[in-house]
Formats: structure tokens, sequence, C-alpha cells
């Protein structure tokens, strides 16, 4: 079943057409990477459909409901979920806080002013915590975690509220080769749990995790299919070698 | 300090009790700022007008209509702050766009602004003179004379709206201010309505604000066109500048102190003391941004837990040690 349907995607900033026309599709459970030149418009489709952005036209239809002008929380709150492309913890709120913020947001005000959150949500915190290998810096402020504990921090609390589908920008940027790794160690078990669209520079990574991918060059798709075949297409070979 | 403060009117004159009891209730006023800038991250500079326009409007029903309860104007005078936070929250937090700090702040400023020279132009409210010789407030037939009787209605209200707000801002929801405070964006894309939690907030400000500024006219027995005053609004910011940005207690300590330093400095100096009072103020904001609290408590504390910690803490350490 279709989870997300994007289509005729169109983002214009003055002179500069970001999206022209852009179609994609993911799959339920499906693992899906968006790459493409520097400038291609991975992140602009990516801010569409997170609702960061809104398109010029075009629709993004989510659990087969057109969300394209829906503000970002009730997308999140339908279950899309995003990190942002520059890790954007809660400094100063303790790694255990950052966690509890996001699990208890489709709680009601009067639930968050009696307190009932902490007690009840302490179970998931603590094991998104060890999912992410973060539970021994649970009491330590975000602001102190390293650039790639606060990458998987972030990736851990947009996983927290069971989004069905994560939108991933970049989790692996300024990572080094064994952060790499073990980014793409944390990411293989959430397959059971939701689909994910994932916009990455590293080919090497994204062609590991990935089932299918779509090819982004100046704002259009150049290719879309399965990791194998569009790796072999020659129109992506092209796109890639005339930026190169 | 509750401690002190219950017995402080035994030892003083009434010069300062008077003293006192106007701390309290620019200290009530200060904590609404608080409230909005330190915590929900709203810089409103609009606190005066939510406090004037609730002095303006319980002082006009107990001059015409001759209603003096207590019971009955200073509910009114809260009712009164929140109508008119949420008619401004409405303007400037509320829209289809997330607005700016300073659209925000600008938008709060320009409203105080405005309904400053409304009044010192309706020949209604008293235009420049505003609206003298208030009756006092009564409690079942008892005048509610200034002094002693005002003092402590003014410190217990003060007492309970703080802990009042104590309890909402270490609360889940006071978890979610501070995630708001630190990076709004964020918050939204978890799934928050920011805007309706602001918004909120907001109102609750206006609440508190408005309720000080019906207890200040009827204390001060006069309500006029700079209890609407942006100049007032700054004020308040200074309070809380002053005393702490985000710790409740900051913003009464800085109410207190700059009540007091603006007393005395200008009996000793009295044409040098707004420049040294200015002076001061910017050390303090220059190189302590945390305010005086910041002394005394460090971030971590300052920004402190959330909920019950110790619960959940305490469930877990039986799970571990079950003897």
């Amino acid at each position: 079943m279709n989870l997300l349907e994007a289509r005729n995607v169109t983002k214009v900033y003055g002179a500069l057409t970001a999206l022209n026309g852009v179609d994609l599709t993911v799959r339920e459970k499906e693992f899906h990477g968006l790459i493409g030149p520097n400038g291609s418009g991975k992140s602009t489709l990516l801010k569409c459909i997170a609702g960061a952005e809104i398109p010029n036209a075009g629709t993004i239809g989510f659990l087969g409901a057109d969300v394209g002008r829906a503000a970002p929380a009730e997308r999140s709150r339908a279950g899309l979920s995003l990190k942002f492309q520059i890790a954007s913890v809660l400094p100063e709120l303790s790694v255990y806080d950052n966690i509890l913020l996001a699990l208890q947001a489709q709680d009601s005000l009067a639930t968050l002013l009696f307190s009932g959150s902490r007690r009840a949500l302490d179970k998931p915190v603590t094991k998104t915590l060890a999912q992410f290998r973060l539970e021994h810096r649970k009491n330590d402020l975000a602001g102190v975690l390293s650039h790639g504990e606060q990458q998987w921090l972030e990736i851990a609390m947009a996983l927290a509220g069971n989004p069905k589908l994560l939108l991933l920008d970049e989790p692996t940027a300024g990572m080094s080769a064994q952060e790499r790794r073990a980014t793409g160690e944390l990411l293989a078990p959430i397959k059971q749990i939701c689909s994910l669209l994932i916009v990455e520079h590293d080919l090497d990574f994204i062609k590991d995790i990935c089932d299918s991918l779509t090819v982004l060059d100046q704002g259009q798709v150049v290719a879309s299919g399965v990791t194998a075949d569009v790796q072999n297409s020659d129109k992506v070979k092209e796109a890639y070698l005339s930026h190169a | 300090m509750l401690g002190a403060s219950l017995i402080l009117p035994v030892f003083i004159d009434d010069f300062w009790t008077l003293f006192f009891t106007r701390v309290f209730i620019l200290g009530l006023l200060a904590l609404s700022f608080d409230l909005v800038w330190g915590y929900a991250g709203i810089l409103s500079f609009g606190q005066a007008l939510f406090f004037g326009m609730a002095g303006y409007c319980t002082a006009l029903v107990a001059t015409k209509l001759d209603i003096t309860s207590v019971l009955v104007l200073l509910p009114a005078a809260g009712l009164v702050g929140l109508i008119v936070s949420l008619i401004m929250a409405f303007i400037v937090i509320l829209g289809r766009r997330v607005p700016t700090t300073v659209f925000v702040a600008l938008g709060t400023l320009t409203g105080s602004y405005v309904v400053e020279r409304l009044a010192r132009g309706w020949s209604y409210v008293g235009g420049q003179n505003g609206i003298p010789s208030l009756p006092r407030l009564t409690l079942a037939n008892h005048e509610i004379a200034e002094g002693v009787w005002f003092y402590y209605m003014a410190l217990g209200i003060l007492f309970g709206v703080y802990v009042l707000l104590k309890f909402l801002t270490r609360s889940q929801l006071g978890l979610v201010l501070a995630g708001i405070r630190q990076h709004e964006t964020r918050i939204t894309f978890f799934g928050y309505r920011v805007q309706h939690v602001k918004g909120i907030i907001f109102a609750l400000a206006g609440f508190i604000a408005g309720l000080a500024g019906g207890m200040y006219a009827f204390h001060e027995g006069y309500v006029g066109p700079g209890q609407l005053s942006p100049v007032l609004s700054t004020q308040v910011v200074l309070y809380v500048l002053f005393g702490g940005v985000g710790t409740l207690i900051g913003a009464v300590v800085g109410a207190g102190v700059i009540e007091y330093l603006t007393f005395m400095l200008s009996q000793q100096y009295q044409r040098l003391w707004p420049i040294i009072l200015g002076l001061l103020l910017l050390v303090i904001v220059m190189f302590r941004p945390t305010g005086l609290i910041g002394f005394l408590v460090s971030d971590r504390e300052r920004i402190g837990s959330f909920g019950r910690p110790d619960d959940a803490a305490s469930e877990n350490d039986t799970d571990k040690n079950p003897a």
C-alpha cells in the first residue's frame, strides 16, 4: 500500500525553480532514498512533505489525504516525522527530557499540566534511549553530546512518537566512518515499525539500507525505482558525472 | 523569605508597609512578564496594557456603579486582563504565520502606546488626569485600607500566584515551554500546537497582570495613563532582566531591588539617580545575563527538572533493588 504519494510538486523561490513537477511514492515499510547532486531539490522536497515549505503547485497525499496545505504539527500528528539536516536537539534540557518531549507530544494540556506523562512514559523513554545507545547519557544536557550522539538523539526523537513515515535529512552528515556504520545498524530495525524517506550524500550508506531510490537533478526526477536498477541507470550516471 | 514577609509589618512604619505592598503588586506584574518571556519565549512589551486596562475598568465599576467588594473587583480585574490579552494574542500570536519575536514585541508595544494615547485624550476616563479618589476596597462591609491589611492581601495573592506558576512551570507543560523557548520549530515538528500553548500562556499572564493592575489602582487610590504606558512595560522587562529571567523568584526580587534602589538613589542623588540606576542595570544585564539569581544558582539548577522525576527514578530503583 502506498503511504506517501507526492504528485507534480513544484516549488519556486523567485527566479529559481527548486522543484519542477516532482512525483514520489513511498510504500509501507519501505526504505526510500532520495539522492542527487547539490542543489537538486532533495531537501526542499523533504521540507514540502514535512510542512516546513508549502509547494506552489501539486499535491502531497499521505494515507490517502492531501496534507499539502496542513501545518507541520498536523502532519506530525498524522504520522509524518522529520529529522532536521542540522541537529536540532534542545541543548539546555537533559537527553531524557529531549526524548520525553517527543513522546508526550500527543498528550492533552491537562495531562501535561498534571504531569501524568513522565511516570507513564518512563519505560518508552528508557527503551528509546537504550535503542539508540544513549542510556548512559540520559542525565547529561543534550548540548554537551558529541555531534554523532546529537544526530542519534535527534533520530530517536523523530522516531519516539511512533511515526508512520520518518523523514531523515542527511543523518550521517559530519559523522566518522564508524559513526556512519553505527547509524546504519540503528536504522535497520525500524523497518519493522515505519517507512523511511532519507536524503543522503553517502551513496554507499544509502544503497546498503534503501529498497528503492529516487534521483533528482535540477528539481526534476531523473530516475526512480529499485535501488539496484537505479544505480545502473545511464541517466543517473550522467547526472552525477555532469556535476563532478 | 515568606516568613520574613509575614512578620515584617511589625517592625516597619507605615511608609515602608506601603512601599512593600507596592513592591508585591509590581512583583506580581513582573511574574506575568517572566511567565511569557522567561518560559514561553514571548517578548511582550504590553504587560502594562493589561495592567492599566484592568485598573481603569475596575476604577470605573467602583466609581460609576458604587461596587467596592474585593471579591468582585479583583476577579473582574483579572478577567479584563485576560480578555484584553486574548484580543492581543489573536492579533500578534495566533496568525496563520508563526510570528517573529520582534513582531510580537512591536505589536504589544504599539497596543500599549495606542491605548495610552486614547486614555490621555478621552475625558470620560479623566484624560491626562486619570481617575482619582478611588474608594477603598471592601470585604463584608470592612474597608481594606492601605497599610497592613492591604499588605497581607497583596502578599497572599503574590504567594498564591507564585505557587501556581511554580507548579505550572515544573510540570510537563513547563517542559514543553522550556522546549518552545529553546527551539520553537523543533517543538512544532513534534506535533505540539505551539501557537495554542503560547496563546494560553499569554492569556494567563494577562490575567495576572490584570489582577496586579486592579490592586495597584485601589492601593494608590488612582488610575492614570501612566499605568498603561510602554514606560511601565519596559520597567517590568528591567525588573525581570535584573532579577533573573525564567526563575519566577527573580522577577519579584528584581522588582524589589529596583524599586528600593530607585527610592534610595533618588533621595541621595536627586539629579544623577536615573543615570546611576541605568548604569547599574546595564552592568548586570551585560555581565550577568542570568540576573541576580544567577549569583545564587547554577544554570542547571535554574532550568531544573520537570514533572515528577523522583517517582520514575524511585520506581526504577525499586525494580533494581526490590529489597
